[in-house]
């Protein structure tokens, strides 16, 4: 053990401060500040263009930020990447691997990188368990994007890192796949590896033990993900019965009510203000045919309220 | 702690550009299609004895003589006279409109002189654009004028057999005084084809993976810039070895070129030279945004190589400042080294003057493409 990963193990596994991220004129991270904890799955979220891709690149050093500090893995995030590539496993949200190159050809290309032993050995047993043995000689540029992705995560993999990192790792991917996916996140974490991940999936932010939401290059909030909804502060109706339909227009239209949004057969309806949102609400409270519950807000309210908010500030 | 550079990373590197290489089928064919086409192309050139070539006679004199030694010239196939111009300016013309390729001028009084034992002059103007075509007829221009003149008068010249010759050729190269041999176009060629083909090579080598997105994910790998150049490098140190065979074999074949020196300092100096030019491509794209902008810029250093390198025109001939550029042009040295050794059988020590330009230019553009290697994304 080097005394740099003894150290790792007390120490957060990511712990930076203050990064920015500029693109000429315009701020794409503003101020980040993460901490994670060893062993953590901690779920990245944030809409389309909201600097996700640009912080993670940043932790694993693959983009030089402007402004900010920390570490990862114990070392320096700005001086010492070469170090802390070796223990990170980066999943880009863009297909990366080599599209001229078999299957094998690229795992094999990843083990040598990193200098792995028993590399035949390795890459076989990866190739097993994705269950592309059998198609080991087909190039990866023929694979299809669900394939490409379960790929890419097992060539990330492959180094057993400490901490991954993972853009959008199951976009595109089916169902089946996310769940094993995310079995094998489970796993992970249990034997100590940590993993920082970027979604759009809601029910994969609710598997997470952390989130951190990030919306025009600001952290809106972070915390264990039971507690992120109760942090906002939103309350929310559920209601089951006929005339969903109409009755969803009428109260978008009523003040009080922020976001209405359909689950299945139900509606939920939310707002920030809990007297407020009881007050719109009312005049349909007695509608004999429909049956309202209070209900603990979810994150995708959560989200979209945090957003709402985002858009009034910049407005 | 481990630090340090790896050979297995290095390999790792070097393996994956094989693969992808040998895959990338186009590439693969122009690698040995550009040798094969070029010295196909440059010994139809050369090796085509040209004949019937148009040209002007202006006979001032219209004695027997002049008339034997048109005959002659007629007879001998490598001239057609197309045109009797009255004035040198007409025929001048014709030459620059590409009409004709020489103009013999007879002077007036040639019969006379020569019956004197006088020498006249005879001008032969040659449009030496492309030297090949002008030098078999000037090289037979004297043996063309003596047999016809014997043939014609034998008796009246018999004390002019033994003598020198009967008639002073004069002859003017238009267009390019110095004329390009034989000799030149094979290590010229290689020089050329060389440069040509190894700096596009490496110029694609880190745009095309920012282009394909896998930098990324070479980037989020522990490669150390040093490695990821010698492992992109060093494959294409092998096309090199093979262009070179194929123009070696194929100029043995077709002009019968002279190997007066050492193999092994060949073999050297050719390294040095395809490393040189290798890495000139790897800084290439460490400049360059895309695969577009990198061949640009492999054109751009081209053109130097090819013009002021000794290839085009003689490299003592060139104004100063083209001088200047050239001896910093790798192709330059290469050329002269190659000539040395093929040619002259010059040993190393012979060469070194031109051995280490290359190896300081080795070490400065590795030393620019490391610090020009970006190590993110940024
Ligand atoms: N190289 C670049 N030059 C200029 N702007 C950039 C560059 N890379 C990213 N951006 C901008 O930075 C912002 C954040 O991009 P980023 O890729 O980090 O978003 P994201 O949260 O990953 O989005 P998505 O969910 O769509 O993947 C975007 O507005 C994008 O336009
Ligand atoms: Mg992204």
């Amino acid at each position: 053990m080097t005394p740099q990963s003894t150290r790792a193990e007390q120490t957060p596994v990511i712990d930076v401060r203050g990064l920015t991220k500029i693109y000429g004129q315009r701020t794409v991270v503003d101020h980040f500040d993460l901490l994670v904890p060893k062993g953590a799955v901690y779920g990245f979220l944030g809409p389309n263009g909201s600097g996700k891709t640009t912080t993670l690149r940043m932790i694993c050093g693959l983009l030089k930020p402007e402004g900010g500090a920390g570490t990862c893995l114990g070392w320096d995030v700005i001086e010492q990447s070469d170090r802390i590539k070796t223990q990170v496993g980066y999943m880009t949200q863009r297909f990366s691997l080599w599209e001229d190159l078999t299957i094998a050809e690229n795992l094999d290309f990843v083990a040598r990188m990193y200098g792995l032993d028993n590399r035949k050995d390795r890459v076989k047993r990866a190739l097993k368990s994705l269950g592309l043995y059998e198609r080991k000689n087909q190039l990866a540029g023929t694979l299809s994007g669900g394939w490409k992705q379960r790929l890419a995560l097992s060539a990330c993999m492959l180094h057993e890192p400490k901490l991954l990192l993972l853009d959008e790792p199951t976009a595109g991917v089916d169902p089946k796949a996310r769940r094993e996916f995310w079995e094998t996140i489970h796993d992970l974490s249990d034997q100590g590896v940590t993993i920082l991940v970027s979604t759009h999936y809601m029910d994969e932010a609710v598997q997470c033990d952390f989130i951190a939401y990030i919306a025009y290059g600001k952290k809106l909030i972070d915390g264990p993900s039971g507690e992120i909804a109760s942090k906002i502060g939103l309350s929310t109706w559920k209601v089951e019965g006929p005339g969903l339909g109409a009755l969803s227009k009428a109260l978008k239209a009523t003040p009080g009510v922020e976001q209405v949004a359909r689950f299945g057969t139900s509606l939920h309806v939310s707002g920030p203000d809990q007297i407020a949102l009881e007050a719109a609400i009312a005049p349909w409270r007695d509608h004999k045919e429909l049956v309202w519950t209070p209900i603990t807000s979810g994150l995708e309210e959560a989200f979209i309220h945090l957003m709402k908010e985002v858009k009034d500030n910049f407005a | 702690m481990k630090s340090g550079y790896s050979l297995a990373r290095i390999s790792a590197i070097l393996t994956k550009e094989f693969i992808q290489m040998r895959r990338d089928r186009m590439t693969f064919a122009m690698m040995i299609g550009i040798p094969i086409l070029q010295l196909i192309l440059f010994s139809f050139a050369i090796n085509s004895d040209p004949r019937h070539l148009p040209s002007a006679i202006i006979d001032r004199d219209h004695s027997a003589f002049s008339r034997a030694v048109v005959t002659a010239f007629a007879n001998s196939t490598y001239v057609d006279f197309v045109m009797a111009p009255q004035t040198p300016e007409e025929a001048e013309k014709a030459m620059l409109a590409g009409q004709i390729n020489f103009i013999f001028e007879i002077p007036e009084h040639f019969g006379r002189d020569i019956a004197r034992g006088g020498r006249p002059q005879m001008l032969i103007i040659a449009d030496a654009t492309d030297p090949s075509a002008a030098s078999g007829a000037l090289a037979a221009a004297g043996e063309i004028i003596n047999t016809g003149l014997a043939r014609e008068f034998s008796s009246a010249l018999a004390g002019l057999a033994t003598g020198p010759p009967p008639v002073d050729v004069v002859l003017q190269r238009r267009y390019n005084p110095a004329g390009i041999t034989q000799y030149n176009i094979i290590p010229g060629l290689l020089g050329i084809i060389l440069t040509m083909t190894m700096t596009l090579m490496t110029a694609v080598a880190l745009t095309r993976e920012t282009e394909r997105g896998t930098m990324e994910n070479l980037l989020a790998m522990p490669a150390r810039p040093l490695e990821v150049m010698i492992g992109k490098v060093l494959p294409y140190v092998l096309v090199g070895y093979i262009q070179i065979i194929v123009v070696l074999n194929a100029g043995q074949m077709l002009f019968d070129i002279p190997f007066e020196g050492s193999r092994l300092l060949f073999f050297w100096v050719s390294t040095l030279y395809i490393v040189a030019n290798l890495l000139i491509g790897f800084l290439f794209s460490t400049v360059a945004r895309t695969q577009m902008q990198a061949m640009q810029m492999m054109v751009f250093l081209l053109l130097p190589q090819i013009l002021l390198s000794g290839f085009m025109f003689p490299f003592r001939g060139m104004p100063g400042w083209a001088q200047a550029i050239g001896e910093v042009l790798p192709a330059t040295h290469y050329m002269r080294l190659v000539r040395g050794i093929m040619l002259k059988g010059s040993t190393r020590f012979d060469l070194i003057a031109d051995i280490w330009p290359l190896i300081a230019l080795i070490v400065v553009i590795s030393a620019l493409a490391l610090l020009r290697y970006r190590r993110t994304l940024d």
